[in-house]
């Protein structure tokens, strides 16, 4: 907890980690207040089809007359929540397969690093798609596809640093004088492979939430009448002469909350592991 | 140099066979069978059972799975279960346009990339570096789909262009292709050149850090020699690898900017099939598509080693 703060501390330091924190944090107050903050109900016709932007659709309607300002509002808690739970799967999953390979090393490495070779041999999109061919389409299914595809980078990370802290002395120490291998793997180890980590849990938030974004823009993520960014600009496609708002609005939150990560990733890199930094 | 060329061959074998037994699994799970895909629910188990016994359905699974990849080393696909033509043929002809786009797109991306790294790690710290950067990082966080409709959005508003619908392949009308092409191409360009600018920055100001560029300069060369003939040539080794990276980025990517231009490439074949539940089509296409990013990632890596010197063959 205080080394959380610690870091959340040195971020505000960082002019591009305070944007990226504070950006963040609004997108989140956003999904959470998502019924207060809209006026109508996301899936409900509220207006004439593709009204253009006014005081009461801020930003204007889509094609079915719903409100775009609320279809957007609720399009963040889906983002955010497909983001963190695919993100979950894929750093829980990725974090146990690279602390057993790395440690132990030999043919158990050999083996997990070959299926994580297999899962990475694919364009992560495709393999998302692969995947939700089996498991079906919407909120569920999305976020288990998506955080399979996250597994191999997690897992490769942490046995990386696994590797590296193994040689170190303290763990030799600890071994030499009978410390049991787990303890050694969770009290030793594990510290050392908090910051690769961390960091690469916040860029995979944002590849996840792109991923979310590019399957329901092909229609095969989050389906209609739920509201996904991603979805929503599929929609706006054909209208987008007479009603470009449609798609305008999806795009460009799509793309700050994706850069807010991204900002964020390489801000708590230079934080939490200086070396990187040119 | 040839042992480890060959050990590298080696490691990409199993690779290859897991993919393809992943692939075929994940086809198997699918639920809802494909005979019911194509007869509908109500059709007689007779007539059922005479379309499984024509596909080889009814036989064991591992049966299905060895037929299949004898075929395919054969260089036997199957046969789409909607149109029953072969497969293979479909897909090379749609990868010719795949590979246009994403090699067009490649191009594209490291004539933006490679220059203006460089420049920002010559001028580090000042206003051209930070716009760099700025660039950079716009290139890796704005999704090909959300950059190309606004695109089309622009310039379909503002200047009454639309991207020409109805491909033409190079040998047919090159200008034309290139009409068709540059816009979606250009597209996936931008969006992969921010890593690519930043692999250029990072490189290059590690080699300038070297101690061989001081002897460089302390020799008198100017700095434009420096740079361009003794750091960047250095510097280029690690871009390399990003290159085979880059396949994985551009097919996936391409499999998105198809659908939007309509172009008639792999990616466009593959959703079709999904959409269409045409299993045949899916697992060919997505077989093709990961054997080929595995291959690119080998050849880059075999690349790699044969230009530095430094990588041990060990």
């Amino acid at each position: 907890m205080k080394k959380l703060l610690q870091t959340l501390r040195e971020l505000w330091r960082d002019p591009m980690g305070r944007i990226s924190l504070i950006g963040i944090l609004l997108i989140i107050l956003m999904a959470i207040f998502a019924p207060q903050l809209s006026h109508f109900k996301p899936d409900k016709m509220v207006g004439m089809p593709k009204a253009s932007l006014s005081a009461q659709f801020w930003f204007g309607t889509d094609n079915y007359g719903r409100d775009i300002f609320s279809r957007i509002v609720y399009g963040a808690r889906v983002s955010l929540q497909v983001g963190l739970i695919a993100v979950g799967i894929g750093a829980t999953a990725g974090y146990v397969l690279g602390l057993i390979a790395g440690y132990f090393e030999g043919w158990v490495d050999r083996v997990i690093m070959c299926l994580m070779d297999i899962l990475f041999a694919f364009p992560s999109i495709l393999l998302a798609i692969l995947i939700s061919t089996v498991l079906g389409r919407g909120l569920v299914p999305t976020m288990v596809a998506i955080g399979i595809v996250n597994i191999p980078v997690f897992a490769r990370t942490v046995r990386a640093s696994v590797i590296s802290a193994k040689g170190l002395e303290y763990v030799e120490n600890a071994r030499s004088v009978g410390v049991k291998t787990w303890p050694i793997l969770i009290r030793h180890i594990s510290p050392n492979v908090v910051a690769p980590f961390t960091v690469q849990a916040t860029l995979a938030l944002s590849s996840a939430i792109l991923t979310e974004a590019s399957m329901s823009f092909l229609g095969l993520g989050i389906q209609p009448p739920a509201s996904s960014w991603g979805s929503m600009l599929n929609e706006a496609r054909t209208f987008m002469e007479q009603a470009p708002w449609m798609a305008i609005f999806p795009a460009l939150f799509i793309i700050i909350t994706i850069l807010l990560f991204n900002i964020m990733g390489d801000s708590l890199r230079d934080v939490l592991d200086p070396k990187l930094k040119l | 140099m040839k042992n480890y060329i060959l050990r590298r061959i080696l490691q990409v074998v199993p690779v290859l066979i897991g993919i393809s037994i992943l692939i075929f699994a994940v086809m198997k799970m699918i639920p809802g069978d494909v005979i019911s895909g194509i007869l509908g629910v109500e059709a007689t188990p007779e007539l059922r059972a005479q379309l499984a016994a024509k596909y080889g359905l009814d036989r064991p699974y591992l049966v299905q799975y060895l037929d299949w990849i004898g075929g395919v080393l054969h260089g036997d696909f199957g046969e789409s279960i909607r149109t029953s033509a072969p497969i293979l043929p479909e897909i090379l002809s749609r990868f010719k346009v795949t590979a246009e786009l994403t090699i067009l797109a490649a191009f594209i991306s490291w004539i933006i990339a490679i220059p203006l790294g460089v420049l920002a790690a010559v001028k580090r710290n000042t206003l051209a570096d930070r716009f760099v950067r700025v660039f950079a990082l716009l290139g890796v966080s704005v999704p090909n789909f959300a950059l190309s409709i606004l695109l089309i959005l622009v310039l379909s508003l503002a200047f009454s262009y639309f991207p020409p619908l109805g491909y033409v392949g190079f040998l047919e009308d090159p200008l034309r292709n290139l009409q068709i092409m540059i816009l979606p191409a250009a597209i996936l360009g931008v969006t992969i050149s921010g890593s690519v600018m930043r692999m250029t920055r990072s490189s290059v100001l590690e080699v300038l850090r070297q101690d061989f560029i001081k002897t460089v300069r302390a020799k008198g060369a100017s700095e434009r020699v420096a740079i361009f003939r003794h750091a960047l040539r250095n510097a280029l080794i690690p871009i390399i690898t990003l290159i085979g990276m880059q396949i994985g980025s551009l097919l996936g990517g391409a499999v998105i900017v198809e659908q939007i231009f309509s172009l008639p490439g792999l990616g466009q074949m593959t959703l079709t099939g999904i959409n269409q539940r045409d299993y045949p089509v899916v697992q060919g296409c997505v077989l093709f598509i990961a054997f080929i990013y595995v291959l690119v990632n080998l050849l880059t890596d075999l690349l790699y080693a044969y230009i530095d010197p430094r990588i041990s063959y060990d």
